[in-house]
């Protein structure tokens, strides 16, 4: 029980992570980026090719595919976002448009990588701590064994994870309440053309949440090999359905709604999981239609749209 | 009315008649079958989509749903072969009816919550503890009911109806009503149409032809898991051919079928993924530059596309 419980904290910590860049797309420009589980899984690929190329610890994929990802989705803001945004009906064409985008990333990467199931081994995540405190401490070389938490052994990547997801939900708390930008951000998140008449910036504004929400999915992509065991192509469909499921369990627009959700969700999923393992597969989805038809605004929402 | 005699005459029939005859004398079936398939899945998003606006991403729901409707009845029951497929045309409005809540969502909502309901089904029917009923994850046989000639007559008749449906909903004024209701939901209701009515119908409709479709699939192919018939690759064709010819006319869906399923068919086989690649640029290009499908190249020099 205290096992299912902590794993669960700690999976959903990890959860909040994967669906607050969705979270960030869909608040500011009302976009549903399908594609967002495919970004999660270029993130896993680059941990792979950091990994596999230089040979160090993945954690130093997590900067690099979130700089690269923040530049690509600027660029990918200008390319596609405006002339959505002019057409009859945005939010439904783009959900079409990012399945496009999703399939042609999906495509890309099979071309390059092919269909195999790729995993790094659990224990290089962390080596550069281990390395750290045999150099400053000594004490004896080697992986990172698990990690005692309230008498029981964690693996390593899942705490690892799990921090790295509270700093960076923290830092999009501090950028969307204490910097200009961010504050910018909330306006055009509330209103849209309100935004506009005040002489916001629109376009940038949200290009900028745009980059900042998939370079923040490329992160948690770089842990999706650690957290699901391993990672293939094929593996953003499933994730962005998962995406969802927390970003509306939390509420849309709202952060920390979504760190919640994902606590909630991960809790859910280990206890399902340890006591009615075959049906485990089932709950996102039945969590999400729930959520939906229940509280369309979330667990911490308020009445900002109408279902 | 004199529009709906002449769209069956010159759009239903010779359709059907195309592939009444065809399996004379083209040899591979299997692929006429998937054409005629996808004609129907086409025309049921047509129905769904482009008259009431609701996305329906998790569209193979229907499909799947239809296909374990034949597969039970076959193995529980031994009904014939055509019985099983009308129940799975029932076991799909079924499910219809138990999702006839998600109509409360709109947009964006909608077709999530679609896709959610659809995936849920697919681990119900696939899930180990129902192997009693549905075989699981193991997939299903059904070699005595296997008759491909008959299954696909009967997916032509299908097709007929659906595309008869449509033919109806482009002429009545329910279809008219419809699309006011897609349009603007609050005026058309002030006008006197019952929305949640209106709504329901057509959702139950198109959710009849997926599980008959899903039905004579199962009864064509006979052996086939869970992941086959829920495989979400048929709501997303259905849903690209649909608006890649055009939603909401009678002829965009099916020259969107017979053109992309048909380079499907030239390139998908021995390199499925650039296929994929290309079919995902061509989505992305539809949307930026022809939101309203092929048949928009026609309508915007003021040709009338039926």
């Amino acid at each position: 029980m205290t096992y299912a419980l902590v794993a669960g904290v700690m999976f959903g910590l990890y959860f909040s992570l994967v669906g607050i860049g969705l979270n960030l797309v869909f608040g500011v420009m009302r976009i549903v980026n399908l594609a967002h589980g495919d970004i999660l899984m270029l993130g896993a690929f680059i941990a792979l090719g950091v990994v596999g190329i230089a040979g160090i610890d993945p954690l130093f994929a997590v900067p690099l595919a979130f700089v690269v990802f923040v530049l690509a989705g600027v660029l990918l803001y200008w390319v596609l976002v405006p002339r959505l945004q002019g057409s009859a009906n945005p939010e439904m064409l783009s959900i079409i448009l990012f399945f496009g985008l999703s399939q042609v990333i999906e495509a890309v990467t099979t071309i390059f990588a092919g269909t195999s199931e790729r995993s790094i081994q659990s224990r290089l995540l962390g080596t550069v701590f281990t390395t750290i405190k045999v150099k400053w401490f000594g004490g004896k070389a080697g992986g990172a064994g698990p990690i005692q938490i309230f008498g029981q052994g964690f693996p390593a990547p899942w705490v690892i994870a799990a921090i790295t997801s509270l700093v960076a939900i923290g830092l999009v708390y501090l950028y969307l309440y204490h910097t200009r930008l961010g504050t910018l951000t909330r306006a055009v998140m509330s209103r849209r053309d309100e935004a506009l008449a005040t002489g916001i910036d629109v376009d940038r504004v949200s290009a900028a949440a745009f980059g900042i929400g998939l370079g923040i999915a490329a992160v948690a992509g770089v842990f999706a090999p650690f957290m699901f065991g391993s990672v293939t192509p094929a593996f953003g469909a499933d994730a962005t359905v998962t995406s969802f499921a927390i970003v509306v369990l939390g509420s849309l627009g709202n952060p920390l709604g979504t760190a919640l959700g994902g606590v909630v969700y991960g809790l859910c999923y280990m206890l399902v999981q340890t006591y009615l393992s075959s049906w485990a597969d089932l709950l996102p989805y039945v969590l999400l239609i729930v959520i939906l038809l229940l509280r369309p605004s979330g667990l911490l929402g308020r009445r900002v749209r109408v279902a | 009315m004199l529009n709906a005699s002449k769209h069956l005459l010159f759009i239903l029939a010779p359709l059907v008649v195309v592939f009444a005859l065809l399996p004379g004398v083209y040899q591979n079936h299997l692929l006429l079958f998937n054409f005629v398939i996808f004609l129907i899945l086409a025309q049921g998003v047509n129905i769904i989509y482009g008259f009431t606006g609701y996305l329906p991403f998790g569209y193979v729901g229907f499909f799947g749903a239809g296909a374990y409707g034949f597969a039970i009845m076959v193995m529980h029951l031994q009904t014939p072969a055509p019985l099983a497929v009308l129940v799975g045309g029932l076991v799909a409005i079924a499910l219809g009816l138990l999702l006839t809540p998600l109509l409360r969502l709109s947009g964006a909502y909608f077709a999530i919550a679609n896709l959610a309901a659809s995936l849920a089904v697919l681990h119900f029917v696939a899930n180990p503890a129902l192997e009693g009923i549905t075989k699981g994850p193991y997939g299903v046989s059904l070699t005595g009911t296997f008759n491909p000639t008959h299954a696909y007559y009967a997916a032509v008749v299908v097709m007929a109806l659906t595309v008869g449906a449509v033919i109806y909903l482009k002429n009545s004024p329910f279809g008219l009503a419809l699309q006011a209701v897609r349009e603007d939901a609050v005026s058309a209701s002030m006008a006197g149409v019952n929305i949640v009515k209106m709504r329901v119908i057509a959702w139950l409709a198109s959710a009849l032809v997926a599980g008959l479709a899903g039905g004579i699939y199962a009864w064509y192919v006979s052996v086939f898991y869970p992941d086959n018939v829920f495989s979400g690759e048929f709501s997303i064709f259905a849903i690209v051919f649909a608006l890649f010819g055009g939603v909401a006319t009678i002829t965009g869906p099916i020259v969107g079928v017979l053109i992309l399923y048909g380079i499907y068919n030239l390139i998908g086989f021995t390199t499925p993924q650039y296929f994929q690649l290309i079919y995902g640029l061509l989505i992305m290009g539809l949307v930026l530059f022809l939101p309203a499908g092929l048949v928009s190249l026609a309508t915007r020099r003021g040709w009338h596309v039926p």
